[in-house]
């Protein structure tokens, strides 16, 4: 398996980090960071990244077009674009409350959408 | 219907010609390519009421020049159109263009200028401070001014339609056909039937003169680039500070305008593409380079924006004005290039006074030759403010910061006679947008506005009409 | 004439704070001014994450900061009116405003705290040539439209500038499913954090081209095309470098300018680097009882810090109201070597506390110090790894260090590379 290289995000330095793996796929050595935030970053980035999504959804019945959300906790890297698509077909109806959950568990990740502001 | 007169194209000088011919008891349709007035070269030049030293005597230029701008104070006045009468220096560099002052000088006497002198070296610091070291006299135009083009244009044509002139916009002329009544105008807003035409049709007069046959209209597109400074440079100039002038035009002039910018340019530059209004790296530096030579203490610094203008010069250097040879009722009024703004005024009436020679012209009754003010709340008071809120609550939400334009006065510009149907339309209307944040907050404000009042949806409003779409589908 | 001890001009971040704190230091009778419909400011339309790790410690999206300060306010009797545009701060700290609902309001204050936030530099700043089409947008205004509004501004962008708002705008487009081609940096480096950089453009494919910039636009109606070309040291576009990238939508997210019309109206003098007035440790302006903080004061990288410095003016007003803020001679600041400007300007010599001195850098330094100085000799000195231009920096002065300096003295902040 080839090496990964990464810029690391814990921190405004930005420490370019190598990783390298054995023949299993496993993580063998993390090089170039300078903290241990560093090292867990560089981990969990190679093995199972996630992110925060944001975005919003539409309301229904309510003056503003759109609420925005955000997901409770991050999710799979990978499932953004997906979670999206379902986020877009979803609807809320008004009035919404900071911390309302518009989508429980999406696609089965186990998180939740929630509202991030109000809309009435 | 069958309009008595058809006027095709709405800049400062089809609008005048509408206002004016608004006063008579005629039909007259006033036909506009764009989705508003004023779109050509009206609302890209330097916005100048010229002297009239200029043009070689006996031109039509030199006659129509000097009687607009003796006519322009009143005719902005009537129509609540900022002007000044701020003047204009011609400023020598060395000797050599001192002799070329003197003959300007000369020629202005001769065509009839008034308030003309020619100044030293300290009289033109003393009247103008910023003024380069390297400047060795002028000639001072008391007469000249500043007026915005289109300003004057908007309420010329809001007067017209008041009057019952009726403005079609989106309405560009393709074809035009003559059968025993008159004239069919095949337009992209349909037919229209008309029995005499007046081609005001600016950079594009050549093209509609020769849907009935005439190719006597030579046209050279030559394109001028422009600087608009923050306000808060505005007083580097006193005066309209013109270079020498040469075979190109009046070269690069310094001048601060009505609203309180300052405006630099234009270059001048023979193009094909008589719809390329973009501005270009070396147009930008040029200008710089030569305003510097009249008031070297100007920067780009403070440009809130550039814009560039098409002006139709016309190859035999004089405006063309009178009946078509090749179609009977048909009146050119073309290649008006600079100085056209300050002679539209007196375009106007000769225009008339030609039309006037086939058409019996008798006034109408309730005519009136005023436009209502518009509010404009940066101008008020405190306690002129508060009595407008208190009328019309809209006057007490401010929606462009910059500039203090109220929602009240953005409803206005739509719902005026020929207003705004678009974003820059209410911008040349009411300024919002026109500031240093060049419509950054207000921008999407306006669109929200427009779109309410027009009863539209917002992805349905454009920056200025055809496909200047702002915003497309929703997200969701 | 209506009368307030404290009238807030903004109820962005930075008003919210400076309100509640001066609620908290005894004083009773505020008001906040909002000119937008609710408060909160341009938080409302930054739905992504990333603010309040420093003073919530928690990480929340802009509605959400700003929420649970509205909460906060709700709480307490500070009268808040929105929609509400002061048009002017008289000598005598006389607010004037209008609405639609009382009209032209005119407020007697005893303090005023400034805080109107910043705009974004427009594209006529930049002088990028070409056509006045349509298409072409600072970001900020593209995030309303989308966050907002819920319309998209485009499908085909290309963002120009790379500061925080570019890169977040990158990732919320192309989530909406617009093709973000690329964004273009004129330095080289990046204004915008590391991390909106792996997360916003290398989670996408999003190629950011430093040392970049628009030359000019392309289009009739709407934009179709920008043509981008490399730039030299100096910043100059290197002829022959240029190259034609179709786009709808071009976005500029080219600097943000402290929003100070009102200042300069009141006759205040901007700081000619932060464009912000020029303020003493409290944040009080030159004009006695008119403070100033937030991004009206000197832009911020993080809201957290907008907060801070906000409670500081918010503090220094209920102290002027209450007479018992320390006005008198000063030790003035100034950044030297690499040190842009600091906050405050002017430092009270008989401060009744530590003083922070924030600045920004104007380049990248690794393993760099910060050194402090007066009269030549050093009097605090700060090692850091790294100093980017995009983040703010601070030292912070012991007021017994402040105490023992000459009246008048001029501190100065440099970097040591």
């Amino acid at each position: 398996m080839e090496n990964r290289e990464l810029v690391c995000v814990a921190c405004p330095l930005g420490c370019p980090i190598t990783v390298t793996f054995d023949a299993d796929g496993n993580v063998a050595t993390i090089t170039g960071n300078t903290c241990k935030r560093g090292d867990a970053y560089a981990r969990t980035e190679v093995t199972n990244p996630t992110r925060m999504l944001t975005t919003t959804v539409k309301v229904e019945g309510g003056k503003s077009y759109v609420v925005p959300v955000k997901s409770a906790n991050p999710i799979p890297k990978g499932m953004m674009m997906e979670c999206m698509k379902v986020i877009n077909e979803a609807s809320v109806k008004a009035p919404v409350n900071i911390g309302d959950v518009v989508i429980e568990n999406i696609l089965g990740t186990g998180v939740d959408i929630i509202a991030t502001n109000y809309a009435d | 219907m069958t309009y008595d007169v058809a006027i095709v194209g709405a800049g400062v000088v089809g609008g005048l010609i509408a206002r004016e011919l608004s006063r008579f008891d005629i039909k007259v349709a006033l036909l506009e390519k764009c989705n508003d007035v004023a779109m050509g070269t009206t609302k890209a030049n330097s916005a100048i009421v010229h002297g009239g030293f200029d043009a070689q005597n006996g031109t039509l230029k030199a006659k129509l020049n000097v009687q607009g701008t003796l006519m322009m104070p009143e005719v902005c006045e009537k129509l609540h159109v900022p002007f000044k009468k701020n003047g204009s220096v011609v400023v020598a560099f060395s000797e050599k263009e001192m002799e070329h002052v003197n003959e300007l000088y000369e020629r202005g006497i001769k065509n009839g200028v008034p308030e003309l002198s020619v100044i030293d070296r300290d009289e033109l610091r003393r009247i103008e401070p910023n003024i380069s070291d390297e400047a060795v006299g002028a000639l001072l135009s008391e007469s000249a001014g500043i007026v915005c083009p289109y300003e004057l244009t908007i309420a010329a044509v809001e007067n017209a339609v008041t009057n019952g002139v009726e403005f079609i916009r989106n309405c560009k002329v393709n074809a035009i056909t003559e059968n025993a009544d008159g004239y069919v105008l095949d337009t992209t807003a349909g037919d229209i039937m008309a029995k005499y035409i007046i081609n005001a049709a600016g950079n594009f007069s050549d093209e509609l003169a020769k849907m009935v046959g005439d190719d006597s209209i030579e046209l050279i597109p030559r394109k001028g680039e422009y600087y608009v400074l923050d306000k808060s440079v505005g007083n580097l100039a006193v005066h309209t500070i013109f270079q020498c002038p040469n075979e190109m035009g009046k070269g690069i002039l310094v001048t601060p305008t009505v609203d309180g910018n300052l405006l630099i340019g234009p270059t001048a530059l023979n193009i094909e593409d008589k719809e390329d209004i973009t501005t270009t790296p070396e147009g930008l530096r040029d200008i710089v380079e030569k305003a510097l030579k009249s008031v070297p203490i100007v920067s780009t610094r403070n440009a809130i924006t550039s814009f560039a203008g098409v002006r139709a010069h016309p190859v035999n250097d004089d405006f063309i004005i009178g009946w078509c040879d090749k179609s009977a009722n048909f009146l050119n009024v073309a290649g008006v290039e600079s100085p056209g703004l300050s002679s539209a005024p007196a375009i106007a009436l000769f225009v008339r006074e030609i039309l006037n020679e086939k058409l019996e012209l008798n006034e109408k009754e309730n005519y009136t030759d005023t436009r209502e003010e518009p509010v404009r709340f940066r101008h008020m008071n405190d306690e002129e403010r508060a009595e407008l809120i208190k009328k019309n609550p809209a006057y007490g939400r401010i929606v462009c910061r910059c500039e203090t334009i109220t929602e009240g006065e953005i409803i206005d510009a739509i719902k005026a006679p020929a207003g705004a149907r678009d974003v820059d339309g209410v911008k040349r209307r009411t300024r919002a947008g026109m500031g240093r944040c060049q419509g950054g907050f207000c921008g999407s404000k306006v669109v929200e506005i427009l779109a309410r009042e027009l009863g539209v949806p917002m992805s349905d409003i454009t920056k200025f009409g055809g496909d200047s779409k702002i915003i497309y589908e929703r997200t969701k | 004439m209506l009368n307030y001890d404290l009238v807030v001009v903004g109820g962005g971040p930075a008003g919210m704070a400076a309100a509640l704190k001066a609620k908290e230091n005894g004083i009773d009778s505020i008001i906040v001014l909002e000119r937008a419909e609710t408060l909160g400011g341009i938080l409302e339309q930054c739905i992504h994450t990333g603010f309040g790790l420093h003073y919530f410690g928690e990480e929340l999206s802009g509605p959400e900061y700003a929420g649970r300060f509205m909460k906060m306010l709700e709480g307490t009797d500070i009268d808040v009116k929105v929609d509400t545009m002061v048009l002017d701060v008289a000598d005598d700290n006389v607010v004037t405003a209008v609405n639609k609902k009382d009209g032209l309001l005119k407020i007697q204050a005893k303090a005023v705290v400034l805080a109107m936030g910043c705009r974004e530099r427009p594209r006529g700043a930049l002088s990028i040539a070409g056509s006045r089409c349509s298409g072409i947008m600072t970001a900020g205004t593209a995030q309303k439209y989308v966050n907002i509004d819920g319309y998209m501004p485009g499908h085909e962008v290309v963002i120009l500038g790379s500061g925080d708002i570019g890169l977040i705008m990158a990732r919320r487009m192309t989530l909406e499913g617009a093709k973000v081609k690329m964004v273009c940096e004129l330095m080289p480096y990046s204004g915008g954090l590391t991390r909106n950089i792996v997360q916003c453009l290398d989670d996408f494919g999003i190629p950011l081209k430093l040392s970049c910039t628009v030359v000019a636009t392309h289009g009739k109606d709407r934009l179709e095309g920008v043509t981008i070309a490399k730039v030299d040291e100096r910043l100059q576009p290197i002829p022959g470098t240029e190259e034609y990238v179709s786009c709808d939508t071009l976005m500029l997210s080219v600097g943000l300018i402290p929003e100070n019309e009102l200042s300069k109206n009141s006759g205040l003098q901007l700081d000619n680097i932060t464009n912000g007035p020029r303020v003493d440790e409290y944040r009080e302006t030159e004009h006695a009882g008119v403070f100033a903080c937030g991004n009206v004061l000197q832009v911020h990288d993080l809201v957290d810090y907008v907060t801070e410095e906000s409670q500081i003016a918010g503090l220094g007003a209920a102290k002027f109201i209450k007479g018992e803020k320390v006005t008198g001679e000063c030790v003035y600041t100034k950044g030297i070597n690499g040190v842009r400007y600091i906050v405050p300007q002017r430092i009270n010599h008989d401060t009744d506390a530590d003083v922070k001195l924030y600045f920004r850098v104007g380049a990248v330094f690794n393993n760099a110090k910060i050194i402090v100085e007066c009269d030549g000799k050093e009097i605090l000195s700060k090692k850091k790894v790294k100093l980017c231009p995009g983040e703010m920096e601070y030292v912070t002065l012991k007021q017994s260090v402040i105490k023992e300096l000459p009246v008048n003295a001029e501190i100065t902040v440099r970097v040591e590379a």
